[in-house]
């Protein structure tokens, strides 16, 4: 009984550590393929005429051919978009992070009453689908006179950041020790000054977070863009590549060159900052 | 000068009282050590004098001045924290400047002070380090470093050995005791370890509960505690409690016979509670002699001396020194005297201390 019971566990354990780390280890080759295929094919594809895309999609081309890139430099407003995209989403990144992190502060840190429900009323937006609105939205931005305005845009991704912002600096904040903001106290410290000298620097990997978190989806977002913005000089970037975009024909090739231009400053930002990211993410586990 | 008076604080938080009423005097340069066990008020005391609590009712006063209503930085306190709480982000320097210069102090001045603090405290090669890269004593030096530059009138420390290993303490310990001689202020310092308390302070106050149960120096309490929670409190091992029903001149223990004692308490309370502690005690095996009968439960060997559990006959465990040559095997019938004179009476009824 107990020999046997021994060679069926060992059986097992052998069985349980290939499996188990095998596995894991698949699953994230896997992953990694299918995570960095559309990104490839999309750097590949950026060199490629439409007629080479549709003859060896998945084939190396011949990254000499920049006739691509150049045709988008001079057939398109691409440094304007490109200004245009880093003005809305800049602007909208800092507002977001300035007011979500004082909202956050005030909901983690001070009783008041109510306190509860400003969180839960931030949480609540996380739950509205922002782009069901849009009539009203629209109507909203004509009768404030934004409309074909960056400001239209500005407020409308600050309201779609704010819940997740405050939601995550939330929890983040309450990790931090009460004794700090004692101790600065203690120092003489105003609560401003408490929050701008030692609060804030500790917050950044969090404030990271949240940062990237909105960074991607209003810097590739299409569909605001497209609703409020007409004038070519204020469109953004995924908005004005759409002219490559016929009704009858396509021209793959320069669209996959705009987009690789156009993701390649939030793929940098995000190497750039994935350390404080990774960071941010374990702190509160280890604390 | 620093005389603080403190009358009839109460602190509640919602409907919770965590002080009932404390009035305590403290003089100049005074060492005063809180001590008491977990949840006992003592923290919240110490935050309601540096001023990050509000107090509920009742009056602080400083130096004649009603300090109630006045910001932390403004009166003329400074705290060391239980987790020291350094800010992270800033080196031993910027920790100690960030008060300074708060203060609104000139240039020279904050570095002039910063420069005396860090030799006080050995902190000089620490200065450009991150308090991540500093072991817990010099974090703890640091935490100290950055309350002095603030020149207080008054220093808090709030257990501020506990997160140290215990061959670190002794150290800090000394070195605390030092630097309270050299500044020359009121310090008052929080523990929940009666050692630490017995050997700091000028004076200790004992809470539980939310009171004061006793105020006074080291000696006092132990030699005269005001009631049975300061004598078993103060004091390693602890003193033994005995319920006594006193006839005469002797004090019956039910199931475990009757002393005579030469002397006894002035109150004429039958029912009396006495304290004695370990080394008043001695045990011994000789059925004839007048004492306390009971059975031997084990025994501590300390190399020197041994400590001497004994069940007496109501169920009472009580911990007696003796040489270390003593060897009783666990339910070994013993007799144990007490020396009349250091007997601590107390009333059943009330548990305080009576006069003998």
């Amino acid at each position: 009984m107990n020999v046997a019971s021994q060679s069926y566990y060992d059986r097992r354990g052998i069985l349980a550590a290939l499996g188990k780390d095998g596995l894991i280890q698949l699953i994230l080759i896997l992953n990694t393929a299918v995570m960095l295929a559309p990104i490839l094919i999309m750097l590949f594809a950026a060199f490629k005429t439409n007629a080479q895309i549709f003859q060896s999609p998945f084939g190396i081309p011949d990254f000499s051919n920049v006739a691509n890139i150049t045709k988008i430099w001079n057939e398109t407003n691409f440094l304007r978009y490109l200004m245009n995209s880093v003005i809305v989403t800049g602007s909208s990144i800092v507002v977001i992070l300035t007011l979500g992190t004082m909202a956050a502060y005030a909901v983690a840190r001070y009783k008041f009453w109510g306190a509860s429900f400003v969180l839960m009323f931030f949480l609540a937006g996380l739950t509205l689908p922002l782009k069901l609105a849009i009539i009203p939205l629209f109507i909203l931005m004509r009768d404030l006179g934004i409309l074909n305005t960056q400001l239209s845009l500005i407020v409308i991704y600050v309201a779609m950041g704010l819940p997740t912002t405050v939601f995550i600096m939330t929890g983040f904040i309450r990790t931090l020790p009460n004794e700090l903001e004692d101790a600065a106290r203690m120092d003489g410290a105003s609560e401003p000054r408490i929050m701008w000298s030692i609060m804030l620097p500790l917050v950044r990997p969090a404030m990271v977070i949240a940062g990237i978190q909105n960074v991607v989806p209003i810097w590739n977002d299409f569909f605001f863009p497209l609703i409020f913005i007409q004038k070519d000089k204020l469109k953004t970037l995924p908005q004005g590549l759409t002219t490559f975009m016929g009704e009858y024909t396509t021209d793959w090739g320069v669209l996959f060159a705009g987009l690789l231009l156009s993701s390649a400053p939030v793929i940098i930002v995000y190497i750039i900052l994935s350390r404080q990211f990774i960071n941010g993410m374990t702190a509160g586990a280890v604390k | 000068m620093a005389r603080m008076t403190l009358s009839g604080i109460k602190k509640s938080f919602k409907s919770v009282d965590v002080l009932h009423g404390i009035d305590l005097e403290i003089s100049d340069r005074e060492f005063v050590v809180f001590v008491g066990p977990s949840g006992c008020g003592k923290s919240t005391l110490l935050r309601l004098i540096a001023g990050l609590d509000t107090i509920s009712s009742g009056e602080f006063h400083l130096d004649e001045r009603r300090m109630n209503d006045i910001a932390p930085s403004r009166r003329g306190i400074a705290m060391v924290f239980q987790s020291y709480a350094l800010y992270p982000h800033m080196d031993v320097y910027e920790n100690m400047a960030f008060g300074a210069r708060l203060m609104g102090l000139e240039k020279d001045e904050v570095e002039k002070r910063i420069d005396e603090a860090s030799k006080m405290l050995r902190l000089d090669p620490l200065l450009k380090r991150k308090p991540r890269e500093l072991s817990g004593g010099q974090r703890q030096r640091v935490a100290i470093g950055r309350a002095l530059v603030r020149k207080p009138k008054v220093l808090l420390l709030d257990e501020p050995l506990s997160n140290l290993d215990a061959a670190l303490r002794s150290d800090v310990r000394l070195e605390i005791a030092r630097l309270h001689r050299e500044i020359g202020g009121t310090t008052i310092y929080v523990t929940h370890d009666q050692v630490e308390a017995m050997t700091l302070a000028d004076r200790i106050v004992v809470m539980n509960n939310g009171k004061v149960e006793q105020f006074g120096s080291p000696r006092e309490l132990y030699e005269r505690p005001a009631n049975t929670f300061v004598a078993t409190f103060i004091g390693s091992p602890r003193m033994s409690l005995l319920d006594v029903e006193r006839n005469g001149n002797h004090l019956a223990l039910p199931g475990s016979g009757a002393v005579s004692v030469s002397r006894l308490p002035h109150s004429d309370e039958r029912n009396l509670v006495i304290g004695v502690r370990p080394d008043a005690m001695t045990v011994s095996t000789d059925e004839s002699t007048d004492g306390f009968r009971g059975n031997v439960v084990y025994t501590e060997y300390l190399g020197e001396n041994t400590y001497v559990y004994v069940r007496l006959g109501d169920g009472t465990l009580v911990g007696i020194r003796s040489s270390a040559s003593v060897d009783l095997p666990p339910d070994t019938p013993v007799v144990i005297t007490v020396a009349s004179e250091e007997i601590h009476y107390f009333s059943r009824a009330t548990r305080e201390r009576l006069a003998a």
